[in-house]
């Protein structure tokens, strides 16, 4: 049975007539995350999970015609039951599930497997074909626990405090920034850019419980923020902002963290592997617990995963998509930018 | 080891020189003597020959982990090192095995002679007594390069932290002949060894490039200006009827160039001399590309002897009947130097022809010059500079010749190792013969992150192959790339050598259209 095809403009649910995750403006636009390259602007109409409502009012504009659902909590439209289930990347982040005369594909959006302290764990669901992310699809990303890296961050920071240095984290402002605060939650004031607290009080207002920091301007005082913590977005790394931050020991957290040699390319203190992406072994068990008859893989290692999938015996296919990663992103999105 | 291990990680979580050198001291003062002198062994790129063939590693990785070939060598060129590599592709540890440093060395030093089963059970059984960090240690032990962010200078820095010993002295030592297993560490740092050790070479003195204004550098009259060579940097060492050639690279080559041990062996007195290594024909100096076929041999045969003649540009002397000269002015070693070289004569070793000059606007004419027989610029050295340790900005300036530029377009992107092993910072370029393209260099520097990242990204989504570090690419690409040299070579398809090609810039105004032709390129070779 043919649910999806992939076109030009995205992956097309046929009989549903929607897209999910669509790289150019449509009509119907079902919704896995609020990230830039997921949540595009210019749709006119979007679905997506309770908590990413706030997030893409937040990115998209105000006025965008929206609509979410809860997890678990399916909607037909024409004809197609959709239903969100937990992904586990970032706040709000869902696999979406479609429906057609028992027949089930699962779209993953960008996913992890191990829990942390603030996105609803990852859920697994039984389908007959599966869309697959592959951003870390190689044996040699393997993470270590939520624990684990909240000792990691928590002694680095206490390091620095020791040496009179200040502490700042760089990570992307939807999901990494979340993260980052609840691993170093309780362990001195935090400030972070106003993309960061712009969107955490777009989160906060919805409800969500995010750990308090407070927002550092252009014109902060340097005895205030000497020896405490800042959380800024990738992009800000070498800004003037930075350099005037008394003391400062950088790091950054994102998947990639986990090789050396990429610890040491940006010219920062420390690197994290901090990732919102499954590893190895974690799209390995999604892809099996789905039971799934066919995967398509999509952005990241697809040639390799679908490969090894292929040789273990299970069918798939590479897809090519223009999704990006954000563990990596240069820029933040415009929009968030400015607001 | 975990000690080492910690050091490491302190290491490697800041890029603060100080808190390194920290990090090191910390180290110095609570690991025991052995480990102390194997942290400086390895270090110092002195470590034991490699034990275990890096395949056989390889192979016990790969049935341990059930993981087929291809993929291993799909996360080999992600990492871009195999020791890591192998730590990261191994399943997590079941025991813990504390033991010294030194106690892992040696057991490794004496595992070389064990059968390949042997050497399988010591290794996996290692592979399951260490966390991730440790096990990456144990396999860089074994073999590859200690690559961590510690220069020799920060280390002889902390070393001289420590101990309140010069730091000069301490590169000194720790450059020369010693193993852990002949020395104490306190003997190490206070050069008990140095004296006896008739080999050892001073650090080189080396120069920056001139960044400033002729007329910035002052009077014309304070400086020497000679050539600069394009050879190999090196240092001679005539001590107790003893000859030794030291490269700049700290390696002993003497092996290698007999004829200049002949000649220097028939010399009077004791001496240091630093100078350049260079291929000499007729009175005239070769390019690089002759002198390189001279390099590394085993044996140097006759008829390689008569074809790339050796010859030594003699710049500066150090040492004269065991007294330290290089705190005295150039000035004044250099009339030494003069004096030395007549009371003994040779054709083969040449004194570096000072320049003589009134003026400072005389001296661009002479370096646009240089390339013409195969000089690579001037020199200019302040008359009453000493003869520093290493790099140090001020006395001695490089001013090269400017660089050749052509414009080439990428064919091929290859994945860096260490730390740019996740980006495509290796390219191959090509220049257009008739209707084909042709390989004329490969470079890998030059570009910004940014722009590397932005070519990744290119390369990603235009790229042939999808396995393997290669990536073939649709020619596009076009960047100007500059290099000191061009010669004939047989030995490339394009039928030339560039010397030091590197990128100069990325030429997005232009297209494959306007890229050099082969013949355009052969052209820079008669000017």
């Amino acid at each position: 049975m043919k649910l999806v095809k992939f076109t030009k403009k995205g992956i097309y649910c046929i009989p549903g007539k929607f897209y999910l995750d669509p790289w150019y403006p449509v009509k119907y636009a079902v919704i896995s995350h609020g990230h830039a390259d997921h949540a595009r602007w210019g749709n006119q109409h979007y679905l997506c999970q309770n908590d990413s409502k706030a997030i893409l009012k937040h990115r998209l504009g105000k006025d965008i015609s929206i609509e979410s659902l809860g997890y678990n909590q399916p909607k037909n439209i024409n004809g197609v039951q959709v239903c969100f289930f937990p992904a586990g990347h970032v706040i709000g982040s869902a696999q979406i599930k479609l429906e057609y005369k028992g027949f089930v594909v699962v779209f993953s959006g960008d996913y992890k497997t191990q829990p942390d302290f603030i996105s609803t764990p990852f859920e697994p669901v039984k389908c007959h074909e599966f869309i697959t992310e592959s951003t870390f699809g190689l044996p040699i990303y393997k993470w270590k626990t939520e624990q684990e890296l909240q000792q990691e961050l928590q002694n680095w920071v206490l390091q620095n405090q020791q040496n009179n240095r200040t502490s700042v984290f760089l990570g992307y402002s939807l999901g990494k920034a979340q993260r980052i605060l609840k691993l170093i939650e309780h362990v001195d004031d935090v400030f972070v850019h106003s993309a960061i607290h712009n969107l955490n009080t777009a989160i906060s207002n919805s409800g969500i419980d995010i750990p308090k920091s407070t927002v550092i301007t252009s014109d902060f005082k340097k005895e205030n923020v000497q020896r405490k913590i800042v959380i800024l977005p990738p992009a800000l790394l070498g800004s003037k902002l930075i350099k005037k931050i008394p003391n400062a020991a950088t790091a950054i957290c994102s998947g990639w963290m986990h090789i050396r040699g990429n610890r040491r390319w940006k010219g920062v203190d420390a690197g994290f592997a901090v990732s919102d992406h499954a590893d190895w072994e974690g799209l390995l068990q999604a892809v099996k617990a789905t039971e799934a008859e066919k995967v398509y893989v999509t952005h990241g290692s697809q040639a390799v995963f679908s490969k090894y999938l292929n040789e273990i015996g299970i069918e798939a296919h590479e897809l090519k998509t223009e999704f990006g990663d954000e563990e990596i992103a240069d820029k933040e999105p415009q929009k968030s930018a400015t607001l | 080891m975990k000690d080492f291990s910690n050091l490491i990680s302190a290491i490697e979580i800041t890029n603060k020189t100080n808190a390194k050198i920290e990090a090191l001291v910390h180290y110095f003062n609570t690991a025991p003597d052995k480990d102390k002198l194997w942290l400086i062994a390895l270090f110092t790129g002195k470590r034991p020959s490699r034990p275990v063939k890096s395949n056989l590693m390889k192979e016990w990785c790969m049935e341990l982990t059930k993981l087929p070939e291809w993929l291993f060598l799909e996360s080999y060129s992600a990492v871009g090192d195999l020791g890591e590599t192998l730590a990261l592709l191994l399943p997590n540890p079941k025991n813990t095995i504390e033991k010294p440093l030194h106690i892992w060395v040696d057991e490794l030093i004496n595992l070389k002679q064990k059968t390949d089963e042997e050497k399988k059970v010591y290794v996996l059984q290692a592979w399951n007594g260490l966390e991730a960090q440790e096990r990456l240690i144990f396999n860089k032990l074994i073999g590859g390069s200690f690559r961590i962010g510690v220069s020799k200078k920060t280390l002889v820095n902390a070393l001289a932290k420590l101990s309140g010993i010069d730091p000069n002295q301490i590169m000194h030592s720790i450059i020369g002949n010693w193993t852990p297993n002949s020395i104490t560490f306190d003997d190490l740092l206070n050069g008990e060894h140095i004296n006896y050790d008739k080999s050892k070479p001073y650090p080189f003195c080396l120069a920056y490039a001139l960044e400033k204004d002729l007329t910035d550098l002052g009077n014309e009259n304070d400086w020497q200006v000679e050539y600069k060579w394009d050879g190999i940097r090196g240092q001679i060492i005539k001590r107790k009827e003893e000859v030794f050639i030291w490269s700049r690279g700290e390696e002993l080559v003497t092996q290698q160039f007999p004829e200049l041990v002949a000649a220097i062996s028939k010399f009077h007195n004791d001496f240091v001399i630093d100078g350049e290594i260079l291929a000499v024909k007729d009175s005239a100096v070769l390019i690089f590309n002759d002198l390189q076929k001279r390099l590394n041999r085993k044996n140097v045969t006759k008829k390689l002897l008569e074809e790339v003649p050796v010859g030594f540009y003699v710049y500066d002397i150090l040492e004269l009947n065991d007294e330290d000269f290089r705190a005295q002015s150039m000035e004044n070693r250099r009339v030494k130097l003069e004096q030395l070289f007549k009371e003994n004569t040779t054709d083969i070793l040449k004194l570096s022809e000072m320049i003589d000059f009134k003026n400072w606007n005389e001296l661009d004419a002479l370096r646009n010059d240089a390339r013409s027989f195969n000089s690579e610029g001037l020199m200019l050295k302040r008359k009453t500079s000493i003869y520093h340790v290493g790099r140090k900005k001020g006395d001695w300036w490089k001013w090269k010749v400017d660089p050749l530029t052509i414009d080439v377009v990428m064919i091929y992107a290859q994945k860096g190792s260490g730390r740019r092993s996740s980006k495509y910072t290796d390219y191959t370029f090509a220049v257009k013969n008739q209707d084909y393209l042709v390989t004329v260099a490969k470079a890998y520097s030059g570009l910004t992150d940014k722009e590397i990242t932005e070519i990744s990204k290119w390369v990603n989504k235009n790229a042939i192959e999808k396995f393997g570090p290669v990536r073939t690419v649709k020619p596009v690409l076009v960047f100007e790339i500059a290099f000191e040299g061009i010669a004939y070579s047989k030995r490339h398809k394009s039928g030339v050598a560039l010397r030091f090609p590197r990128i100069k810039r990325w030429r997005k105004d232009k297209t494959v259209k306007d890229i050099d032709t082969i013949e355009s390129v052969k052209a820079l070779i008669e000017n």
